[in-house]
């Protein structure tokens, strides 16, 4: 929907009815749930001066937080760009017996409430669990440690990278690929530059999408993380720990950081799907 | 990413027209080395937590199963977490359609802000979801001495887990319908307005049946959301015991307590229902590409 389009069709009038009724009720169903409780965090912050502000968010305990926070999700979010284009590929490209199967089974963690996946991952991952019980005798420990929150982090983002990638893999036009063989390129080369370019901004999507759910990601986490201050402790954890000794100023303090984090990463989320519905010539 | 309901189903045959020819499949050995790959990637990160889910759960047997679930607290907690579920989600329901038939049917300035804006709850994490709630309706917060001298409770009780529930689940619906309805215009709803239907009429009779499996795909994915939430909720809930746990908070405080197979037991259930979000989501795929075959 382009902008002449816009002026053009905005006529005197209008024959469907119910514009204002459903716009009012849309604008203030979403400011009183949304906008204005979001709007608390900004508000509420403003009553610290800013070196009290600075002091909060620039603590040894809560740095070590962002970087675990940051850190864990980055790599979680690669791992899931190269496993999660493998899963897609395979989906699309191949038959292989119960394929319906693990593609109903991808959105399992979307589905899944977070405490059961945080609970279900530190059995398997603590001492005595399936693959726990394998690594451990090796000096591997993942549960309790900054590991087991990248497992967990994996776990979350998977479906954001397959399901990014996954319709843009099936609208590709096949003729481009045996063009790009007949041309005498090989498979790899057809992937390489002629395939990959083209997943490039679904891919990256992706991973934007796997990187900003894992930051804000809570559940999941902190039963596997161990929770030790400054090694295991993820952002989200901090402001738990802040409201429960009713210290509500240095949580929003936190929570603000968080939240110009996010709004970064939708800007930067928005543009990625711009770029990946043009590319791939949907219009949205 | 969830938008396009119907493009999956496509899947096997285009698959089969890839492996067909030459030009586009790769060599036997690359193609298995890739499957064996990211299937087990997808064994080890996603099957394996379902199946400790129920390993442990029954690793006691069915008599500690059955108690877990038959327990006085969890079974508040069933009725807690439908309740909230029940208010939740028809509201979120009502306010999708309206935004979708607001934003898909005419034009205005802002629209594409008003997207993002709906999509927000989304990139903002579980627990400052619950916290925006604790500075607006906690004792120090906006409203909290006014709540106090009327006698209202809404943090630590009900109404408070139901607003993080609606915060959480709040773009499902809207984000399903609004590219659908983007997609199939509005001429037919033109013409039943132009031949003197009601708008009402219109919305029931043309616009509805053509959004139907939308709809139904945005209502059990913010169910399963609504059900399942955590951090939120356990940052306004207060966890009192009996009276403001939902399932995932029960499951934790049974964890915490080193009650394991009575908290899996717990997390079966929820297992269960995802499991059965899942089914019915991919019922609704293939319902979905068969209509828009048609």
């Amino acid at each position: 929907m382009s902008v002449a389009s816009a002026t053009s069709v905005a006529s005197p009038r209008r024959v469907l009815p119910g514009f204002n009724l459903t716009l009012g009720y849309t604008l203030v169903y979403l400011s009183l749930l949304v906008l204005i409780p979001l709007a608390a965090v900004f508000i509420k912050t403003a009553s610290l001066s800013l070196d009290q502000f600075w002091a909060v968010i620039s603590s040894p305990r809560v740095v070590a937080s962002y970087k675990l926070s940051f850190g864990a999700s980055l790599l979680a979010a690669a791992i899931n760009v190269v496993f999660g284009l493998l899963l897609a590929w395979s989906l699309v490209r191949y038959r292989f017996p119960g394929k319906g199967l693990v593609d109903s089974l991808v959105d399992l963690p979307f589905a899944l409430p977070t405490a059961v996946a945080g609970i279900a991952l530190t059995a398997i991952y603590s001492a005595n669990g399936w693959v726990g019980r394998i690594i451990e005798p090796h000096g591997i420990k993942i549960a309790f440690t900054p590991l087991g929150v990248l497992v967990a982090l994996i776990f979350i983002g998977l479906p954001f990278v397959v399901r990014t990638v996954q319709p843009i893999l099936q609208d590709l036009e096949k003729e481009l690929e045996e063009a790009s063989a007949s041309l005498g390129a090989s498979r790899w080369q057809t992937f390489r530059f002629v395939v990959f370019p083209a997943l490039l901004p679904a891919l990256l999507t992706g991973f934007a999408l796997a990187f900003a759910r894992a930051v804000g990601e809570y559940g999941s986490v902190i039963f596997i993380a161990g929770n030790m201050p400054m090694v295991s402790e993820i952002t989200p954890l901090m402001i738990i720990t802040k409201l429960e000794q009713y210290d509500y100023v240095g949580a929003t303090a936190i929570a603000v950081v968080m939240l110009l984090a996010s709004f970064v990463l939708l800007f930067a989320i928005n543009m990625l799907q711009g770029w990946t519905a043009r590319r791939s010539g949907r219009d949205r | 990413m969830a938008g396009t309901v119907a493009a999956r189903w496509q899947g096997e045959s285009l698959a089969e027209r890839y492996e067909s020819s030459t030009a586009t499949r790769e060599p036997a050995l690359v193609k298995w080395s890739i499957i064996a790959v990211s299937l087990t990637f997808f064994a080890v990160f996603l099957l394996l937590p379902l199946a400790a889910v129920f390993t442990e759960a029954l690793r006691k047997g069915w008599d500690v199963y059955f108690a877990a679930l038959a327990e006085p607290d969890a079974l508040s907690a069933v009725r807690l977490t439908l309740l909230a579920a029940a208010i939740a989600v028809p509201l979120n329901l009502v306010f999708g359609v309206a935004a979708a038939w607001a934003i898909a049917k005419f034009q205005f300035r802002g629209k594409q802000l008003l997207i993002t804006l709906i999509d927000l709850p989304f990139s903002v994490s579980p627990v400052i979801a619950g916290l925006i709630y604790v500075l607006i309706f906690g004792l120090q917060g906006w409203c909290g001495p006014w709540l106090q001298e009327h006698d209202i409770k809404v943090l630590f009780a009900v109404p408070g887990i139901v607003l993080a529930t609606i915060f959480v689940t709040f773009p499902f619906v809207a984000r399903e319908l609004i590219p659908l309805m983007e997609a199939q215009g509005k001429e037919e709803e033109e013409a039943a307005i132009v031949l003197g239907a009601s708008g009402w009429l219109t919305f029931w009779h043309v616009t509805l049946p053509n959004i139907k499996w939308g709809l139904i795909y945005g209502v059990i994915l913010c169910n399963a959301r609504a059900m399942g939430e955590f951090g939120a909720v356990s940052v306004v809930s207060g966890h009192i015991r009996g009276l403001t746990n939902t399932l995932p908070l029960h499951v934790e405080i049974l964890y915490n307590e080193y009650q394991f197979a009575a908290a899996f037991a717990v997390a079966s259930l929820l297992a269960l229902l995802a499991l059965l979000t899942l089914a019915v989501k991919t019922f609704v795929e293939w319902q979905a590409s068969r209509h828009f075959e048609d």
